[in-house]
Parts: structure tokens; sequence; C-alpha cells
């Protein structure tokens, strides 16, 4: 072997650890979480309020909040961020504007989850008198999704072939009936499955609802969408930081966090599976 | 027909209105940071803010704002988790576009998507009960919540972004330049080292500064990790309390229209800035390169 081949072994090699290094932390998080966090969880665990000051007990009100917050998320992203990516991807000229449009698109997905916190306090807690509440920190994550329900919807009208279009055009359809019959029936699948992707990244964040709505304890449920709530990842911030008996409580946070991640991967792979049945049923 | 053509330019009219809801979010956004900044320097001097590094809002005698050490916290946290996530991240980039076959890449790509999916709150956690005890032991420290152990979460957390984004730029790179490499007798690992790497290098670049974005406005992970100090960073091994951690904590703790709840509004439109012009020009080096290479 010659010194050139010696080096693209030896290169290759850095190149696999570089990716081996990386499929490692991945392992190592769900091994950590899973092998730590498995013997928490019992039903009592998803089915109970806290106890005990919050060392006995489960997360049940937790589980319920995060929820409600991302019925919200949905019901304001959601139907947002199709009507972007219809306009984006079905009307805008290709002119200043729509690049101005697409540019903050982007701009958006940068910025940090914790000024949207602000931006939602003065917003919704201020400006709208909804308080530190359900709806305040459902709409602040709503809008912090945005950027992600819209580029997923426009990938998916993407996907739907121009002579779909044309043909409804040149029966003589409007635009928007061809729109409606001709495009969106084919994009709905591939559009909700970006919704839902982004929803459980909505779900997962913390930053944005430290002040929008998310509490310490509450002793019952919330009753309204202008009450406070409890939240899993806000839960697992408190367990692991704020506690005053940290060590006591690590098994309630490792609990909570495996409810977490399998909650997310959950959503995420019925996403996935949603999306090849549609896409089944339309070929039939 | 008329009324027809009428309801088609409501609805065009009524899209545009709703496309352009991302930039009024942007804006919205930057006006009410700045209404909400900017009376906190009725009582505090602009300067103080700038160029002191005490941020002491619960003073007995006379609150101080000042804002260096937290930058410099930042910017510490954020420079060590580029120092690992770039080399291992474009590292990896290069495996998926050169070196994996095609079962493997098809494997690989959804890990990295689920790697990005780990919300930041369970890296946190993990930042406290796993990478900390290891950080204590080797270094010898009381519990290592320090900037190292931020650094290491911000990279896991900027992983995902510099992967993926760094392995698009390389795979935009024209077959051509490949080939004509390959024909002039060098081997794979050559070009890759000496023609695609460098002809991607501004996608790459772009990729790493969206990354670093990412790592700049990180809150759960460095909040629950690096100890929060709020003094001037020393070295790599102390307790730093960045310009996020400092907002998600205090926020919370403070009366609403207070000095110190402008002030914190005031660190949270420096973010913003910070941010904004970093994505915007990862943003336009990233375009640039792909028009380029078309």
């Amino acid at each position: 072997m010659n010194e050139k081949s010696i080096k693209q072994v030896l290169g290759f090699w850095v190149l696999r650890l570089c990716m081996g290094f990386v499929a490692l932390i991945l392992v190592v998080v769900f091994y950590d979480i899973i092998t730590k966090g498995a013997p928490a969880v019992t039903w009592t665990f998803l089915t109970q309020s806290p106890r005990e000051g919050m060392t006995e007990g489960g997360i049940f009100p937790a589980i319920v909040g995060t929820f409600l917050v991302t019925m919200i998320t949905a019901i304001l992203a959601v139907p947002l961020g199709m009507g972007s990516a219809i306009y984006l991807n079905e009307y805008a000229p290709d002119n200043f504007m729509t690049r101005f449009i697409r540019m903050s698109i982007r701009n958006l997905s940068g910025v940090p989850s914790i000024v949207y916190g602000l931006f939602g306090v003065a917003l919704f807690v201020e400006m709208c008198h909804f308080g530190t509440s359900i709806i305040s920190a459902g709409c602040t994550l709503g809008l912090m999704t945005l950027p992600l329900t819209i580029t997923a919807s426009e990938e998916a009208l993407k996907a739907v072939p121009r002579s779909y279009r044309e043909g409804a055009l040149a029966l003589g359809a409007t635009k928007w009936q061809s729109i409606r019959t001709n495009v969106l029936p084919y994009a709905i699948p591939g559009m909700l499955t970006g919704a839902i992707l982004g929803l459980s990244r909505a779900a997962g964040e913390t930053a944005p609802i430290l002040f929008t709505g998310a509490a310490f304890f509450l002793p019952d449920l919330p009753n309204s969408l202008l009450s406070q709530f409890m939240a899993l990842p806000y839960h697992l911030y408190i367990m692991s930081t704020q506690h005053h008996n940290i060590t006591l409580v690590r098994p309630i946070a490792y609990g909570t966090a495996l409810v977490l991640l399998m909650l997310i991967f959950l959503v995420n792979i019925s996403a996935i599976i949603l999306r090849y049945r549609l896409r089944q049923m339309k070929k039939e | 027909m008329n009324k027809r053509r009428l309801k088609e330019k409501l609805i065009e009219w009524l899209f545009f209105v709703n496309g352009m809801i991302a930039v009024l979010v942007l804006v919205g956004i930057f006006i009410l940071l700045v209404r909400n900044a900017f009376p906190g320097f009725k009582e505090v001097s602009f300067w103080e803010f700038l160029t002191t590094s005490r941020w002491n809002p619960d003073a007995y005698d006379k609150e101080t704002y000042g804002f260096l050490a937290m930058l410099a916290s930042t910017g510490m946290t954020t420079i060590g988790s580029l120092l690992i996530a770039v080399p291992l991240g474009v590292g990896t980039a290069a495996y998926l576009s050169d070196v994996a076959s095609h079962r493997v890449r098809e494997i690989a790509k959804p890990l990295i998507e689920i790697l990005a999916g780990i919300p930041s709150v369970v890296i946190g956690f993990l930042g406290i009960v796993l990478v900390g005890p290891v950080l204590a032991k080797l270094t010898g420290t009381y519990n290592g919540l320090n900037a190292i152990n931020g650094s290491i979460l911000l990279a896991v957390m900027a992983l995902p972004t510099i992967v993926s984004l760094s392995e698009d730029a390389l795979n935009s790179v024209p077959r051509s330049y490949e080939e004509a490499s390959l024909a002039l007798g060098a081997n794979k690992w050559q070009t890759v080292i000496k023609v695609k790497i460098p002809a991607a290098a501004s996608g790459i670049i772009a990729a790493c500064m969206l990354g670093m974005g990412r790592a700049i406005g990180e809150t759960m992970t460095v909040l629950m990790a690096t100890g929060n100090a709020p003094d001037f960073p020393q070295n790599l091994l102390s307790s730093v309390k960045t310009m996020t951690a400092t907002i998600a904590i205090e926020l919370g703790e403070t009366a609403y229209f207070s000095t110190h709840f402008y002030m914190l509004f005031t660190v949270g439109l420096v973010l913003f800035i910070i941010t904004f012009f970093i994505n915007l020009i990862s943003d336009i080096i990233f375009h640039k390169h792909m028009k380029m290479l078309k």
C-alpha cells in the first residue's frame, strides 16, 4: 500500500469515527434515560398528581398541561402555517416582497426560544391581558412553531405536480378552485405530518413557557384557558434544579424525562405512519 | 363573471395577508423588545450597561446592570461548543455524503433527526446527572457545572444543524468536480479533502454559523448545566451565567415594569440582534453558495 492509499484509509476512519461518535451520543442519551427512567414509570406515576411536597405521586397534571398547551399551539400554528405556505407556493410572484417574506421565515426559525418567551410576556401576558395562562403559553409556542409549519407545508405543496393545477385551469376552473380541488387534497397528508412534527418540537420546549403560564405546582387541573398549568418539560426542569431535595426526587426527574421523550417519539412515529397511510389511500 | 373574479381577488388578498405573518411576527418581536427595553435607560446609563461587567440587580445600596460578564459567558460557552461541534459535524457530514453506503445513510439520517428532536431540557438534565459528575471527577471540581459542561451540551444541540446543512452543501457540489479530480489520478480521500470540501466551503461556513446562532440562543441546557455564577468567567472551569440563563432565572423573580424587568428585555434585545445578524449573514452566504454552484 502506498502513502496515498494509507492516507485514504486513515482519513475515512476518522470520518467514520465522527459518525460513530454522533451515534454514540444518541445511544448514551437513550440508554441512560430509559434504564433509569423505566423503574419510575408506573400506572400511578402516569395517573396521579404529585404528593408530599412533590416527592411522591405522579405527573398526571403535567401531561394534561402539555396536551392542552399543544392544542392551542396547533390551533394557531397549523392554519396560519398552511395559509402562508399556500400563498408562497401558489400565489406569490417572484419579487422582492416574496424574497423578503422567505428571509423573514428563515430568520424567525433562528430566533432564540427565550426571546419568544419575552415576546409572549410583552404581547400575550401584558398587552392582550391573558395573564400567565394556557392561552398565553400556547400562542407563544404557536408563533414559535410557525416557521416549521410553513416550511413543511410548502414542501408538501411543491410535491404536487404542476400538471394537476394546469389540468384544472385548462378546464376553466379559477385559481382557487384548482388549488382547492386539485392541489390541497394531495398536499394535506404532507402538510399534516409536517405540522405534527412541528408540534412535537413545541411540546418539548421550556424557555417560552417559563414566564407565560407554566407553574411549579398546582393542586388542581386547569379549569379554563386562562388558568396556569403544569407542563412536562417545565416539571423536569423543576425536579432537576429547583426542588428542595434534588437527590430524593431524582427518580421522578428520570421518569418525567422518559415520559417526555417517549411522548415526542410516539407523536413523531404516528405522524409518519399517518403520512404513509394517507399516501396508500391516495394510490388506490 | 365579475362576482367570481371579485371572489378570486379577495381570496388571493387573504392569502397574501396570511403570507405576511412571518414578517409581522419578526417586526413585532423587534418592536416589543425595543419598547420594553428602552425605559430601563432612564435609570441605567447606556455606557454602564455596555462597558461594566457587574450585573447585580438585588444590591442593597445601588443596583448595577453591567452586561460584559454575561456576554463573555455566552461567548465562552459558544466558542467551546463550536470547537467540538464543527469538526465532529463536518466530519459526520463528509462521511454521510462521501463514505457511507446508501443503506447506512438511510439509517443515519433519521438518527440525526432524532437527535435534533430531543428537547433541550432533557439534554440539560443529562448535563447535570451524566456530564457533570464525569467532569467533576476528571477536573476535581465540586459538581462539574461549569462552562465546559455547557459547551459540551451546546455542541450536542448544534450538531444536527451543522451536520444536515453541511451535508446539503457537500451534496450540492456538482459531480463533474469530483469526476475531474478522480480522472486526474486523485483518490477519493484527496477528492473529498482538496476538491469537495473547498468547493462546499461557503455552505459549510453558513451551516456552522447557523449552529453558532443556535448555541448562542440556547437556554435550558446552559441554564441547567453551567452553574450560573454571575462573575466574569476566568477559564473554562468557571461557573458561568449566560445571557439566556440570566433572562430565564431573573424574569420570573422581578416585578413587571421595574428597571430590572426593562434591563432583562434589553438583554433579550441584544440577543435578538446578535442572532438576527448571524442568521442573516449565514442565509446570504448559503444562497450565494447554492447560486454559484448552479
